[in-house]
């Protein structure tokens, strides 16, 4: 296992989180969580129900402050457990929820137009109008996901994956530096779950990217370095083979 | 080339319709009441001019209520303190056009001042003699309560049943303020005994008739201003918020800024329909603050189709008309629980309401014939998959 140097000074890292604590009513969801993620990587986080997984994201986003602990984005330039989910989105952090959740009521391509990079501003979005440029970045987008054909259809009569989809679609579209993806594959068939694999590779060739998913043949398929957290703190971290051999990992999640 | 684009998405096919209609109404009904002679079946009478025109100003009410409830999901149960504040402001400058043709003669005090047996004017009523004056402060004050209420509640993030219960608790607040004397705004008689606006006999058959008109005018600005706003991009930030609100606050959007907004533009259009309605029905008094008035304006909402904005002015119309229609016959006592039960049945059995039923059905149609047209061209394709529901599915 490779050390980091725990420093937000001087780190290089993307993101950087360093004894992180949270606790709901004595339980402890996080108890001194540390990682860091590097620019241009993709990480896969694996574990056991109750491990903190959500947590965490939600302590990287500005939903949850957390009690003790640091957490430093762009080589330690901003402090997230300073600021709230709209200014750590403008910064560059995009979110998938673990449930699809899209804009049901919006077309494909209005749920896009309202992820563009924009100026989210009251009074931006009450005097827009749309470009040319922002058009082609849809289709670009949409291309990307393979919904193209779907863009005039509502969003709420898209089937699961699709809906997925669209919401990774919307990720790019925000054009994050940091992408969050939880459990992108839940209640995807065999053959969309390799195709969200797929999908996510294609993103990393130009995004950081971190994916929180407990299907083990989707984190095999991704083949990147995975951190196994247990009772909100890194049990393992390594690539897949070697978590998925190591003995406590075994233990208290994947099972004999 | 854009503003035009921006311009067809805000008048389709519906808003013209309504539009058209407003129009239509707007000049029927003074013609029928001015040019008709009295005798005649078709003679609109005064009474019926004065009716209509404060059902107009209750249509604006609901508009500026599905405003908030259709498209950010805000149910507010006391928009009627808007309201109220609004028809106040106007109430304050009828009262001060009395002036020597008071009971007490006084030119400055308001009777109900005389008989406290108060001397100056209290300095909240200064500047209520020049219309332009009030006409702001028609604006201002539900505006400004509205602006500091939301920067509070939508800051702490209060959403849902607990937003509804504090605006709930804000009107009623406002009720047992204004019924006290020392509060100084006439107690519980309120401000009537009104003579002139801007110079008009209140009670002539022309001024009726040009309040009429103006309220049709201002409804039909204010609808604009509603389908600018629902039709823009802000519009659609609205509909996000009011589905996922996690979603587009993660997203980047600062929420309560748009919740803000809104909330205090409706608050200013209830504002505007109280204002209305005082010299119209010729009397302002603190049991507009009621609750229940608030809420019979969200049924209002409820019945004609929240998140359509015709819908809201229609089942104004509509519950309004049943309401005098059985409040003055032997159904009398029994209003309350019909409109209760109409509630419950839209709640039950037409959740869309009026017209977002009509829109449902509509749309529901186009896609049947679209997906006909499809298999017709392309044989073997199949249509497209069950259409897509419309409308908000709970009351948030």
């Amino acid at each position: 296992m490779t050390t980091v140097e725990f420093n937000a000074e001087t780190t290089s890292a993307l993101l950087y989180l360093d004894g992180i604590s949270v606790s709901f009513d004595g339980f402890k969801a996080l108890n001194e969580l540390s990682f860091v993620v590097e620019p241009g990587e993709m990480r896969a986080i694996i574990g056991p129900n109750g491990a903190g997984k959500t947590t965490m994201m939600d302590v990287i986003t500005g939903k949850t402050r957390p009690d003790a602990g640091d957490v430093f984005f762009e080589q330690g330039k901003y402090d997230l457990s300073t600021l709230d989910e709209t200014e750590i989105a403008t910064l560059g952090i995009g979110r998938k929820f673990q449930k699809p959740t899209v804009f049901e009521m919006h077309t494909v391509e209005d749920n896009l137009q309202l992820a563009l990079r924009n100026d989210r501003s009251v009074k931006a979005t009450l005097f827009w109008s749309s470009t040319p440029e922002q058009e082609s970045r849809i289709d670009e987008v949409l291309e990307t996901v393979r919904l193209k054909h779907l863009r005039s259809r509502v969003a709420g009569s898209l089937s699961h994956g699709q809906k997925q989809w669209l919401e990774i679609a919307m990720l790019l579209a925000q054009d994050p530096k940091l992408l969050l993806v939880d459990e992108p594959v839940a209640g995807m068939t065999d053959v969309e779950t390799m195709q969200t694999a797929e999908l996510l590779r294609e993103i990393n060739k130009t995004k950081t990217v971190v994916v929180v998913e407990h299907d083990m043949a989707f984190v095999r398929e991704l083949g990147v370095k995975v951190t196994c957290l247990h009772e909100g703190s890194v049990l393992a971290e390594g690539s897949i083979d070697q978590v998925s051999t190591n003995d406590r990992v075994v233990e208290v999640y994947l099972g004999r | 080339m854009m503003k035009s684009h921006a311009l067809i998405r805000m008048l389709d096919r519906g808003a013209t319709l309504f539009l058209v209609l407003l129009g239509a109404f707007a000049i029927a009904i003074p013609a029928l009441n001015l040019l008709v002679p009295a005798g005649s079946a078709l003679h609109v009478s005064t009474y019926l001019v004065a009716l209509l025109g404060k059902y107009v100003c209750y249509g604006l009410l609901a508009l500026s209520i599905d405003l908030i409830w259709g498209y950010v999901g805000i149910l507010s149960l006391g928009h009627g303190a808007f309201f109220a504040l609004g028809g106040y402001a106007m109430g304050m400058y009828l009262m001060r056009q009395i002036g020597t043709r008071g009971v007490y003669a006084d030119p400055i005090l308001p009777d109900f001042m005389v008989f406290l047996n108060w001397k100056e004017l209290p300095f909240f009523w200064y500047g209520f003699n020049h219309f332009a004056y009030a006409a702001l402060m028609i604006l201002l004050v539900p505006g400004l309560l509205a602006f500091v209420f939301g920067w509070f509640a939508f800051r702490s993030r209060v959403t849902g049943v607990y937003l509804s219960i504090i605006t709930q608790a804000m009107t009623y607040a406002l009720l047992l303020g204004f019924f006290r004397n020392n509060f100084g705004f006439g107690g519980n008689n309120g401000l009537t005994d009104f003579k002139d606006i801007l110079g008009f006999n209140v009670q002539t058959e022309g001024t009726r008739n040009a309040l009429l008109v103006i309220s049709c005018i201002m409804l039909a600005v204010c609808f604009l201003i509603c389908r600018a706003i629902v039709t823009s991009k802000f519009g659609k930030v609205l509909v996000a918020i009011r589905d996922a609100e996690a979603r587009t606050r993660f997203m980047g959007y600062r929420v309560e800024s748009y919740k803000l907004f809104v909330f205090t533009v409706s608050a200013c259009m209830a504002g505007i329909a109280g204002a209305l309605y005082v010299p119209q029905v010729g009397i302002i008094n603190p049991g507009e603050f009621a609750p229940a008035n608030s809420i019979e304006a969200v049924i209002w909402v409820a019945v004609g189709g929240r998140g359509t904005l015709t819908g809201a002015v229609l089942g104004a119309f509509v519950v309004n008309y049943a309401k005098t229609y059985f409040t003055s016959g032997v159904l009398a006592p029994y209003w309350l629980f019909m409109l209760g039960g109409l509630f419950i049945g839209t709640t039950l059995f037409l959740p869309r309401g009026i017209v977002g039923t009509w829109n449902h059905w509509r749309s529901g149609q186009k896609e049947k014939s679209e997906a006909a047209r499809s298999a017709d061209a392309e044989d073997g394709m199949l249509p497209t998959a069950g259409s897509p529901s419309t409308q908000p599915s709970a009351a948030e």
